[in-house]
């Protein structure tokens, strides 16, 4: 049974090793690698699960009889091609994530981000305050035109 | 045992893609043992493009189709314009990021050495 | 390990093992496909974004204790679903059971096609193909819209002096550039048209057009490169692309059929279906090709475009 499930095993180790590289490093670029690393081994567990014993590649040749199952190399091909699209726009957010934070180290974002939620929510306070003191004035302001008219 | 046309191509085939893998052997271990980035490279730049040609000449040899073999003599080709020119390529980005090849600065020391010790014996 | 260009450079070397795993595996179309874009064009694209937001990694580093439990708990849990899996290679796998027999069995006959992947993949599964184009064009369009500057025109002659000045420093590989070009558009060509005998279809033909411009561009500058190769001109192949592979789906609907049903193109169903694939991957050809020139353009050009406003906050100061 060990010998002929490794090709999972394999499989999950790299997935681990992928999602690993996505939750525990902060930088930007080595998540998009480790993203990268997760997607391929999803296709290494595609690719090995259509391999038939002696069969060939699927292109139809005179002589043989048996062929590897081309559903999923279908699959795995959009999938790879999907992958570069999104590997690219992640790559370009990188670049502008970079221009407006100036790092593009997790932490650093975080704590600015943190810094403007801070201000953020300090001139919210002052405009509330403000704003609370100009609408009761506005209040008795129509309670005394209604009462003129 | 037959000596007719067929063992022989075999055998001459065989006897190519033998050097071709010793050859990548011998490059493989030139990068894990030389001390300098350029004389890993040029280990693994003349070797590989040797035994890539020679692996791709005794594949020629032993394929049955002519349309194989000019398929693989293109292939031939492209490996040799391409491969020295990366080489070339990964030097002169080493260079210009100022990565210096060890033989000039040993000249460099060994001189300077030689200066001092002729000064403090001099003194 | 700090500096992302080695990261860069082993996520390329990892992409062209798992190519080469790929071939042993009997996935030929799938190898061409990730050894042209994993190793070639993802490494590329890295290199252009490490290039603009630095080489190294800062220390900051939480601890990884959490998150390697998380890891082993979720690994321990996949390979206990992995128990009940078929083994590797069987051939009475529920997978070979179904619906491949069908295609292996009945492509040849249906379209006329020998390789079965392209078959699958541009006849019988065409409307997924569409949406994938669909997804890389918009991909393009994403790009577009993050990462585009307005550039100021430079006239020719600045850009004729620029690169006489750099053609000595780098004559070697200008030379040999000069004259790989052709053969890789040729290449790029011959795997377009030759995917219906042997790997090969429209998205690595793309790729491997897109890279022979990527070797030019890197050369000759990005500006002699815009002169070759219009920025207008690429977003309009691009979306031509996609408007070629939709049209034949609506023509096939008006001839009768089904969207995408390729037998109504022309009087014999066969030679309905060769046309059909025919245009369809050259629509999938012009869009990857034209979608990846279009990411390599605008990254390199906000690169130069930071490169410039720094040199002028520079002069200025």
């Amino acid at each position: 049974m060990l010998m002929g499930l490794y090709n999972y095993w394999v499989v999950v180790v790299l997935m681990m090793i992928g999602f690993y590289i996505v939750i525990a490093h902060g930088n930007l670029i080595k998540k998009i690698v480790g993203l990268t690393i997760f997607q391929t081994s999803v296709f290494i567990f595609y690719i090995s699960m259509s391999k038939v014993d002696g069969g060939t590649a699927p292109i139809l040749v005179d002589g043989v009889e048996v062929y590897s199952n081309p559903l999923p190399h279908v699959l795995i091909l959009t999938a790879i091609v999907v992958g570069i699209a999104t590997t690219a726009l992640a790559l370009a957010l990188t670049v502008r994530i970079k221009e407006a934070y100036g790092s593009i180290e997790e932490s650093d974002i975080q704590n600015q981000d943190n810094l403007i939620q801070d201000a953020h929510s300090q001139d919210a306070l002052s405009k509330a305050s403000s704003t609370d003191g100009s609408a009761s004035q506005d209040d008795s302001s129509q309670v005394k035109h209604s009462g003129e008219n | 045992m037959v000596f007719d046309l067929n063992t022989i191509l075999e055998f001459i085939s065989g006897i190519f893609l033998l050097i071709g893998c010793f050859l990548c052997i011998s490059g493989g271990v030139g990068i894990l043992r030389f001390p300098d980035f350029f004389t890993r490279m040029h280990a693994v730049g003349v070797t590989d493009t040797l035994a890539a040609g020679m692996i791709l000449v005794g594949l020629m040899l032993q394929s049955p189709d002519g349309m194989v073999v000019i398929k693989l003599i293109m292939i031939l080709l492209m490996t040799l314009f391409i491969n020295p020119t990366a080489s070339h390529a990964l030097a002169k980005a080493a260079i210009n990021n100022g990565l210096q090849p060890i033989a000039d600065n040993k000249e460099k020391n060994k001189k300077e050495s030689n200066h001092q010790e002729s000064e403090s014996s001099n003194r | 390990m700090k500096d992302l260009y080695a990261v860069a450079m082993l996520a390329g070397i990892y992409g062209l093992l798992s190519a080469a795993f790929f071939v042993a595996m009997d996935a030929v179309d799938v190898a061409i496909t990730e050894a042209s874009v994993g190793a070639g064009i993802s490494t590329l694209l890295m290199f252009v974004v490490i290039t603009m937001t630095g080489r190294s990694e800062s220390t900051v580093r939480h601890k990884p204790l959490l998150a390697l439990v998380v890891v082993f708990i979720t690994g321990g849990l996949l390979i206990y679903g992995t128990l009940d899996m078929p083994y590797f290679g069987a051939t009475d796998a529920p997978i070979h059971t179904h619906v491949a027999p069908r295609y292996i069995n009945d492509s040849m006959q249906e379209i006329g096609v020998i390789n079965i992947v392209t078959s699958v993949l541009a006849s019988y599964r065409a409307f997924d193909t569409f949406g994938e184009v669909l997804v890389i064009f918009t991909a393009g369009v994403g790009v577009l819209a993050l990462l585009s500057v307005v550039r100021r025109r430079e006239d020719d002659e600045s850009i004729d002096s620029t690169n006489e000045s750099l053609h000595e420093k780098h004559l070697i590989l200008r030379i040999v550039s000069k004259m790989l070009i052709p053969f890789i558009l040729l290449f790029a060509l011959y795997v377009q048209f030759h995917g219906d005998f042997g790997p090969g279809g429209g998205f690595q033909a793309g790729v491997i057009f897109a890279s022979a411009i990527f070797l030019y561009t890197l050369l000759f500058g990005l500006n002699s490169a815009r002169r070759v190769i219009n920025q207008s001109f690429i977003q309009l192949i691009a979306a031509l692309g996609v408007l070629l592979y939709g049209c034949v789906g609506v023509v096939s609907l008006l001839n009768g059929g089904n969207f995408f049903d390729y037998n109504m193109l022309a009087s014999d169903p066969i030679a309905g279906q060769h046309i059909g694939i025919l245009l369809i991957e050259w629509g999938i050809g012009c869009t990857v090709a034209s979608v990846m020139v279009i990411f390599f353009f605008n990254f390199a050009g906000r690169h130069e475009d930071q490169k410039n406003a720094q040199s002028e906050e520079e002069s200025k100061c």
